[in-house]
């Protein structure tokens, strides 16, 4: 079960995820954890520093870490790997792909800082594309977690499960929506907000923005439903279809492009199921990434309140 | 090694160049020059080194064998097919729909294989995770590791080289097929190798070369490196593509090549040759 706890706090990403781990390790020591030289920006050096034989930094090479994850797993290993998320879905992708999934592996791996959560390291490092990417990969999961409750349970609920499984996360402050301990169910979305005219579907990053324009649009009265779909990957399809009838408009709402990521995984549930209501994805339309704050590179791709407000306004 | 012994490795051998023969003419194509070079060492490695069950294909002690030049399939499935893992027909089926033996090797369809490999470079990461819990449990299991050089034009390689000699992980052994092609020709004229054993000394490896034709000259080098302690080790291995057939030898392009009439005739002589000399020598 679930609450919401919106209580103005926020929690680092990435300390949820090493100090999890951490947690976890205690628990199995069949857990190993790697980095690709950036245990400093993700803070696994906090794991290598508790359970130094439950981690290796395996350099500047993620081609070779998600491999060599693989081979472990081979021997009831589970690894968590973690690098920035364009080093994942783009550089290792094949490793990933035939490695991990297709030779029936397991591979944890935390992407971190998708999208415009990439900030300071600009368009090089940016990844608007890793949900469209690894959504591809047959049986893989995908996740995109909206704060650090959430990313903590999914955490553990991974542990026993094998196959790839794609985390991307912010790894900076993120604001709290969950309340500690809040549990979920894999590949089930949650409404976090009932309403009746329209669907609005988000996940991640902006998930807080979607709960304020869903706020200031009852405000103008239009009643707008808010759902988390945190796993994309296998996506709630029936949730889809049962919340859509009947609304006059469903938006999907993502850190993203809208070219194969949340909105084009609805977009296929949608058509396929013919839904008969209009869908309108808001994410980042065939663009690439820039350098800026978070807040700046949200307000230069739309990716904010009231661009959500003024999208479902214009398309009412 | 004894005479017995190193007896029994060229039994295995020929046998072994004789299914590979056969279901390639069978198939009319496949991946034969890359096979043929490293059928010595693979005998080397059944008859004498690799620790397995193959009623138990999936012992958790057994030493692990990742051929990261999975093209070269043809040649460890004919080998499993020797040491029991299934019936010596099912070589016939290679790259046929439904198959257990695809042109390369998958673990989840195959007794015996340990790992899924063909898109070069990746083995050599496998390998060096396999090797690495070996390491965490004290385990004395070992990985051997078969690389194919024209397979060393991946940078992943080169990745987990790194990794293997940084931590001496001398529970992998690597072992270069150094056979001097690769698909489209001479390595020299693709991306030109160097002197593949002295990059190996240069990334931190104890290397040997030896004779990959000779099931000795193999073993001793295998026996050399065992015997070497922190230090991760390399043997390269001197071979010819299309090893052991003076026909496939000198075909230009054997790396898949098509079977024609001419192809046929060739073969059909090597294969008389092979089962001549196994009457003779005990192997059938």
């Amino acid at each position: 079960m679930w609450k919401l706890a919106m209580d103005g706090k926020d929690q680092e990403l990435r300390t949820v995820f090493a100090d999890t781990l951490n947690a976890l390790i205690e628990e199995n020591p069949k857990i190993f954890v790697m980095d690709a030289d950036l245990a400093g920006a993700s803070k696994f050096g906090k794991i290598q520093k508790a359970h130094p034989d439950n981690f290796l930094n395996m350099g500047i090479s993620e081609a070779n870490m998600m491999s060599a994850a693989a081979g472990m797993s081979m021997r009831g290993y589970i690894p968590f790997v973690h690098t920035f998320a364009p080093f994942a879905d783009r550089r290792s992708l094949d490793q990933i792909y035939l490695s991990g999934a297709y030779a029936k592996n397991t591979l944890n791996i935390y992407g971190s800082d998708p999208g415009v959560c990439v900030a300071a390291n600009g368009g090089t490092h940016t990844t608007f594309e890793d949900v469209a990417v690894m959504r591809t990969i047959p049986e893989a999961m995908v996740f995109d977690p909206a704060d650090g409750a959430q990313l903590a349970w999914l955490i553990r609920e991974l542990v026993p499960l094998k196959g790839v499984h794609y985390i991307r996360a912010n790894r900076k402050n993120t604001p709290n929506l969950y309340a500690e301990g809040s549990t979920f169910t894999i590949g089930k979305g949650n409404i976090l907000r009932e309403g009746t005219d329209v669907l609005l579907i988000a996940m991640g990053e902006v998930l807080h923005d979607a709960l304020a324009a869903a706020e200031e649009l009852g405000q103008q009265g239009i009643s707008v439903e808010v759902v988390d779909m945190f796993t994309v990957k296998p996506l709630d399809a029936e949730l889809v279809c049962r919340e859509a009838a009947g609304k006059k408009l469903v938006v999907t709402f993502e850190n993203h492009s809208v070219i194969g990521g949340l909105g084009g995984a609805v977009a296929e549930v949608m058509a396929e199921a013919g839904c008969g209501v209009r869908l309108k994805r808001l994410g980042v339309n065939d663009q690439f990434g820039q350098v800026g704050t978070l807040e700046y590179l949200k307000e230069a791709y739309g990716l904010t309140k009231e661009n959500c407000v003024k999208v479902i306004q214009e398309n009412l | 090694m004894e005479k017995k012994e190193l007896q029994a490795c060229k039994v295995r051998s020929a046998q072994v160049r004789l299914d590979v023969l056969k279901m390639l003419k069978w198939r009319r194509y496949g991946h034969l020059g890359g096979a043929m070079s490293i059928i010595e060492l693979l005998s080397v490695l059944y008859t004498r080194h690799l620790r397995h069950n193959p009623k138990d294909p999936a012992w958790e002690g057994r030493d692990y064998l990742v051929l990261s030049k999975g093209h070269a399939g043809p040649a460890l499935y004919a080998t499993l097919a020797e040491e029991g893992y299934f019936d010596k027909e099912l070589l016939f089926t290679l790259n046929e729909g439904g198959t257990c033996l695809p042109s390369h090797p998958d673990r989840t369809k195959t007794p015996g294989v340990d790992a899924t490999t063909g898109s070069l470079g990746q083995g050599t990461s496998i390998a060096a995770g396999l090797g690495y819990t070996f390491r965490l449990e004290k385990s004395d299991q070992k990985v051997y590791l078969i690389v194919g050089d024209g397979e060393l034009n991946e940078g992943q390689c080169w990745e987990a080289f790194q990794f293997i000699a940084s931590h001496n992980l001398n529970e992998v052994i690597v072992f270069i097929d150094e056979n001097k092609r690769q698909l489209d020709g001479w390595t020299e004229k693709i991306i030109r190798p160097f002197d593949i054993a002295e990059k190996m000394r240069a990334f931190g490896f104890y290397t040997v070369r030896c004779d990959g034709s000779s099931e000795e000259a193999i073993d001793n080098a295998i026996q050399e490196v065992k015997g070497v302690k922190d230090q991760a080790v390399c043997v390269v291995l001197n071979t010819t593509k299309g090893q052991g057939s003076p026909y496939w030898e000198a075909v230009e392009d054997n790396h898949a090549p098509k079977f024609n009439a001419e192809a046929d005739a060739e073969t059909d002589k090597d294969i008389a040759r092979l089962e001549a000399w196994l009457k003779e020598n005990g192997g059938m």
